[in-house]
């Protein structure tokens, strides 16, 4: 089993994303890339800024490779997020798992991105022709009692 | 004892500033040591009084106790992908 794990302000390098995966052992790989989209809730975006927790995110963007692995029988989990400022059509995360078979791939794969929108601490602003907004985002998962 | 606490995003923007240094006593818990962010000022106490948290990057709540020289980030909701 192999992690590679990283948060970055370069725009992402989805061929190394790609080879960070993949094995004999392996009967499929899935690459899922998240885009910057042009609109949102009816309103045209210019640009999105994030921003990041950046030594926290890359710990937490590790846990959750490892926990694919583990749970899913990935081979390889790579999972790289952008922070800064990115344009229209800029890849903001990529995520790559290979499998033995094809469903544990699509279902790992799924895992890691919904896992990674529910705990990564990372934020967005979208801006506007007239103004920009921090993105509402879900409420992350702290524990209920006291270590 | 001596807490650095990091404030991300919205929170940034709201208090005007990426972190601050504050003193608290011993055995205070996290939920002290947003009191006294929030008591820094007014653009500090626009700052939610019960916000998620984590102590040294782990996510962590309101009664947490803090050891000396412990990093207490307050964490909007998160929005990544």
């Amino acid at each position: 089993m192999s992690i590679e794990t990283w948060i970055t302000t370069e725009p992402i390098d989805t061929g190394r994303v790609l080879s960070a995966t993949g094995s004999p052992a392996d009967g499929a790989i899935l690459l899922f890339l998240g885009i910057v989209r042009r609109e949102n809730g009816g309103r045209e975006i210019t640009g999105m800024r994030y921003d990041a927790y950046g030594s926290m995110a890359e710990r937490v963007l590790r846990e959750i490779a490892g926990e694919a692995a583990n749970t899913y029988g990935a081979t390889h989990v790579a999972a790289v997020h952008r922070t800064g400022d990115l344009a229209i059509g800029d890849v903001s995360v990529a995520v790559a798992v290979s499998t033995p078979h094809r469903a544990d791939a699509f279902t790992a794969g799924r895992w890691v991105i919904d896992e990674l929108k529910r705990r990564l601490p990372v934020w967005k602003k979208e801006h506007y022709m007239d103004g920009s907004r921090w993105l509402d985002g879900s409420s992350p998962p702290v524990p209920e009692t006291s270590p | 004892m001596r807490v650095r606490v990091l404030l991300f995003a919205l929170y940034r923007d709201l208090a005007g500033a990426p972190e601050i240094e504050i003193e608290v006593p011993a055995g205070s818990t996290a939920r002290d040591a947003v009191r006294v962010v929030r008591g820094r000022g007014p653009s500090f106490e626009r700052l939610p009084d019960q916000p998620a948290l984590a102590v040294n990057e782990v996510y962590a709540n309101l009664e947490t106790v803090l050891s000396e020289g412990d990093e207490v980030a307050l964490i909007p909701p998160v929005a990544g992908g």
